[in-house]
């Protein structure tokens, strides 16, 4: 029987009413008194000389308010890192400014160089078409490996070149695993790329800015996955303006899936203007400015072998990849690619000996960061790509391959310094092959033989890290920041309970599991409980939501914040019942003493602590409201195992996915369902990663995939119905809920599957492909064949 | 976008008399035109609306017995009505999406002629006669290349007109992204012979494939094709497809077609 409430229940998601009828407040549908528009005028050539910004036609136009360039910001710093990475040789990586606006040079196509402010939006806009740009076109540099030879054009003139680290991990392992190499019995070695990505979030990114005289308080109203990040990191390091002074709100937020972590210019420039201008500014992204200054995804060129002895162990694994960064390091960049990268090299199996070389480079592109999954996609990937490949070329069947080398004991220390607390890969492939009916797939095979079509099976495992941690280990990693997550939950004089978290919702259901844990533990109803997030002036304090941390490590946060509330409500409680504090029980939202009927509601307790008549007021104060910070000891580590089967069509090419399974380790689940559409949410990005997406540049750096005329996204008729389990929980040991997270698996499971079942289908056929490189279009599949 | 005047005669004569204006523009359903010009690529100084027109709407049989398709008539129309001639109803039902269709019309596609268009492989293949305010174009001489058609400045279509086979059928293979057509081929049979054209795949725009029609007219099964295909020396090349691919689509969607027709 299911539960109705708490728990492990599937309670309907309570954000949606508003959110599906229309009643949502989103950064757009705030507007303040009195606004002006911004618009960006943004480099259309993607390397030049700045040599001057005319202005003074643009000026004197209708409606315009004050126009800024680079010169106005000189006296501000630039946008912050917030990842220092240390290279091989512990060189400290190259980070260049990063200006609000443009000056001495443009270096992608999108970056913005002036800033126009007006009565209206086409006010701004006519304006920006009237400013005079005289700009010296420079050579572009987009191909990574074009890029660190010796005397490529350098996008930025004060660095040395254009790599910006040499990042090796682990230094200490790298002879041994060429040693490992020399001796294997078998290499398997493949070159691949994971194709670069545009997060494309249904609603762009909104800043408004907003500036009061009275008081020197500076509000920012963004679609941020973390405003008391962006408060930091623009407060202190780019507008100088402390804390307690600065507010950032974000309120609804349309989807971040990673790009609306970073803290962006355009938010800098809002805060900066509406104080400048004194009046309100808001900027609302249009699609095509989205999809040109939205920090893309992935972007990876790598060269990975598997070295295997005679019996086909995993004795050895070396990678060697170019990371993008782009023209500038976006907030979390140089983190992506090493520690959320390397760190998970091992992925499911006990390779002994792991060495990986990341070569992190700066082009002429939009920069890239951390995008659903960020980096455990990367190394998903090439992982289960290389080992698949492996299989074929031993003649061994995939499964077996994978079974034979699972890591079974746990805690597990990797080579490449995580240590896995808990895990059962051999379970999530049972219930995958079980779900997958992999017995049934010959007759399937010939089936669509029988139409034409070429049928094949892909499988892989992963493994990814959530809760990225403890914050004294990052703080050695190369963070600039915590990441621990706060809760503060406040109870009303009559019972209700509002719970002020730092983790961020933008469309994860928190208001509803949240809530549901809060409910389980004092035993109310969850319609008691309030969540509130994305205000700086509400929540204490957050590092807000990524990396699928929200549940792990704000909702322990939650767990700690709530055991304070039920401790002082049984001291109350104790009082009014006259009994001792030990004897006290809490059940179904009630306090009893052990052994007898004595008991006291939730509510009169609640009421005692705001009317404190009968009160131990000489041991304890009034009020019920605890806060409590919690940084985790370890990563969490879901993990799992995914099918996937496809058709190919041989005359085009075209892949149609049929069926798709997914079993998934999550630890302990708060709400099924959720977590059942977090995992299709995944599926849908990971398959169009595999399929469909593909952020293109040409030579000269003009952005070929701007709209989606031409950047494929997922629609619904290309995906199959998901066969989806999280039945497999091994709960995660060292968080007070056991559980792990599921935002990201479904998008660093899903591309290898899909890739392999092409492989697999084009193979049956006889053509001898081994691989295909991301996405997996018609055009690409069909060349492949012939 | 560019401030513009706004027109919406409900007569032919009004509308070519607004069109004399200088840059103006005609607006059929606005599918092209309007994200362009909110994208500020163009900037017309007047629009002038034909939607207002009554005698521009709808679907009716020729005394010759063809369908006629008033030029201001939206795809979801024709895709309902147009039963007479179902390869053409088939194809309007499956142009871009349900908003799409029920606000574009089929002279403003002919009109435009994009090079990925569905209509204009129907109308090419179909051999349509498209009527003008002031003349009657043969589809063989309407289509010039991409973007470009017979039509003078200001000249309006008012009616498709559409000899109907005996057998059609329209093949589109999707572009991923825009799902306009990477390449789409119309096959018509009719008693004097097999029209094919081809959407999508060259530089030139939409065209007839010769070799195929010849072949297809003594023998109108996919089996007669065996061996043709298409030089790619003119097809386009672009992020969805080489010029190749294309070339090979357009002989496996001819193919196709002739399958589904029969």
């Amino acid at each position: 029987m299911p539960k109705d409430g708490g728990i492990g229940a599937s309670s309907k998601r309570r954000e949606d009413v508003r959110f599906l009828t229309g009643v949502g407040n989103y950064t757009d549908d705030i507007n303040a008194h009195g606004q002006a528009h911004v618009f960006f005028l943004r480099s259309d050539v993607a390397h030049g000389k700045l040599n001057a910004v005319d202005t003074t036609t643009a000026a004197a136009m209708p409606g315009v308010v004050q126009i800024f360039t680079g010169a106005d910001f000189e006296a501000v710093g630039g946008m912050p890192c917030g990842w220092q990475v240390t290279g091989k040789n512990g060189e400290v990586m190259q980070e260049p400014k990063h200006p609000v606006l443009a000056s001495e040079k443009v270096r992608h196509v999108g970056e913005p160089i002036a800033a126009v402010v007006a009565d209206t939006l086409e006010q701004a806009r006519d304006a920006a078409e009237a400013i005079l740009l005289d700009i010296t076109e420079l050579p572009a540099v987009i191909d990574m490996k074009a890029a660190v030879v010796a005397n490529a054009p350098k996008v930025h003139d004060d660095l040395a070149n254009n790599l910006c680290y040499d990042w090796g991990f682990v230094e200490e392992n790298k002879a041994a695993t060429d040693k490992a190499f020399l001796d294997a019995a078998h290499v398997t070695s493949l070159e691949l790329v994971n194709n670069r990505l545009v997060a494309n979030p249904m609603e762009p990114r909104v800043a408004l800015g907003e500036y009061s005289q009275g008081t020197d308080e500076h509000t920012l109203y963004t679609t941020s996955q973390n405003p008391h990040v962006i408060r930091l990191l623009m407060g202190a390091f780019v507008l100088g303006i402390p804390e307690h002074k600065l507010r950032v709100v974000s309120p609804d937020v349309g989807g971040g899936f990673g790009t609306k972590i970073f803290h962006y210019q355009e938010e800098a420039f809002c805060t900066f203007a509406a104080k400048a201008c004194k009046r309100p500014v808001k900027w609302t992204s249009s699609r095509t400015e989205a999809f040109m200054s939205d920090a893309h995804g992935r972007d990876h060129v790598t060269k990975i072998e598997l070295a295997l002895d005679a019996d086909n162990n995993f004795t050895a694994l070396r990678t060697d990849t170019y990371a993008n960064m782009g023209a500038y390091l976006s907030t979390f960049a140089p983190s992506v690619p090493t520690w959320l990268h390397g760190t998970l090299m091992a992925g499911n199996y006990k390779t002994p000996l792991i060495y990986v070389n990341v070569k992190a480079v700066f082009t002429n592109t939009v920069p890239v960061d951390a995008y659903r999954g960020a980096g455990r996609p990367e190394a998903t990937f090439q992982l289960e790509r290389v080992v698949d490949k492996a299989a074929r070329e031993l003649g061994v069947d995939p499964i077996a391959l994978r079974r034979q080398n699972f890591i079974t004991e746990f805690p597990y220390a990797t080579p490449v310094a995580v240590e896995y607390d808990t895990g059962d890969y051999h379970a999530t492939m049972d219930k995958l092959e079980e779900m997958g009916d992999f017995s049934g797939f010959e007759a399937r095979r010939k089936a669509s033989e029988a139409s034409g079509k070429l049928r094949g099976l892909g499988v892989n495992c992963y493994i990814e890290a959530c809760g990225i941690a403890p914050s004294n280990l990052v703080g050695q990693l190369g963070a600039r920041a915590g990441l621990y997550e706060s809760a503060t939950v406040r109870v009303n004089a009559t019972g209700g309970l509002v719970v002020m978290t730092g983790s961020h919702s933008h469309g994860q259901g928190h208001e509803t599991a949240f809530a549901q844990v809060v409910a389980e533990m004092i035993g109310i109803d969850e319609s008691m409980i309030e969540i509130v997030h994305g205000d700086t002036a509400k929540v204490p304090m957050g590092m807000g939501t990524y990396g699928s941390r929200s549940i792990a490590v704000g909702g322990s946060a939650m767990v700690r914040a709530t055991e304070k509330i039920i401790n002082k409500a049984k001291k109350i409680a104790s009082h009014l019942l006259e009994a001792s504090e030990s004897d006290i029980e809490l059940k179904d939202g009630a306090f009893s003493v052990a052994g007898t009927d004595k008991s006291v509601a939730w509510g009169d307790v609640t009421l005692a602590a705001y009317v404190p008549h009968n009160y131990p007021l000489e041991e304890i104060e009034p009020g019920l409201e605890e806060t409590a910070f919690y940084d985790p000891s370890n990563f969490t580590y879901p993990a799992g195992a995914y099918c996937c089967e496809v058709e190919v069509d041989p005359e085009t090419g075209k892949v149609s996915i049929e069926r798709f399974a997914a079993a998934d380790d999550f630890g302990n689940i708060i709400n099924p369902m959720i977590v059942t559409g977090q995992v299709h949410g995944g599926l849908a990005q990971g398959i169009g990663q595999a399929l469909l997406e593909n952020c293109a540049y040409d030579e000269n750096g003009q952005l070929l995939s701007a709209s989606y005329m031409d950047y494929a996204m997922p629609r619904a008729d290309d995906l199959p119905m998901f066969s989806v389990d999280h039945s497999c929980q091994t709960p995660c040991t060292h968080n007070p809920l056991g559980v792990k997270g599921c935002g990201e698996a479904g998008a660093i499971g899903s591309p290898p599957a899909v890739v392999n079942a092409v492989v697999d289908a084009l193979r049956s056929a006889g053509k001898d492909v081994t691989h295909i490189d991301m996405p997996l279009s018609p055009d690409r599949v069909w060349a492949a064949m012939q | 976008m560019y401030n513009f005047e706004f027109q919406k005669p409900d007569t032919i004569s009004d509308a070519v008399a607004a069109l004399g204006a200088e840059d103006a523009q005609a607006l059929g359903g606005g599918q092209t035109l309007l994200p362009t010009m909110k994208q500020r690529l163009a900037s017309p100084k007047v629009l002038v609306s034909l939607k207002g027109i009554a005698e521009l709407q709808g679907l009716c049989m020729g005394d010759d017995g063809s369908m006629c398709i008033g030029g201001a008539t939206n795809h979801a129309t024709v895709a309902v009505e147009a039963t007479s001639y179902p390869a053409l109803a088939a194809t309007a039902a499956h142009i871009g999406d349900p908003a799409v269709r029920n606000r574009g019309t089929i002279g403003g596609s002919l009109a435009n002629n994009d090079p990925s268009a569905c209509y204009p492989a129907a109308a090419l293949a179909s051999g349509a006669t498209i009527v003008s305010n002031s003349r009657e174009i043969l589809a063989d001489d309407f289509f010039q290349g991409m973007f470009t058609t017979a039509l003078e400045e200001g000249e309006i279509i008012t009616e498709v007109r559409f000899p109907i086979p005996e057998k059609a059928n329209y093949q589109k293979f999707l572009q991923p992204a825009s799902r306009f057509a990477l390449v789409g081929v119309f096959v018509a049979k009719f008693a004097d012979g097999v029209r094919v054209a081809i959407t999508g795949a060259s530089n030139d725009g939409v065209f007839r494939w010769g070799e195929a029609e010849e072949t297809l007219s003594t023998n109108f099964s996919p089996d007669a094709l065996q061996g043709l295909s298409l030089s790619d020396s003119d097809m386009i090349a672009d992020l969805h497809g080489t010029a190749a691919y294309r070339a090979h689509l357009c002989s496996v969607m001819t193919k196709r077609a002739v399958m589904a027709a029969n």
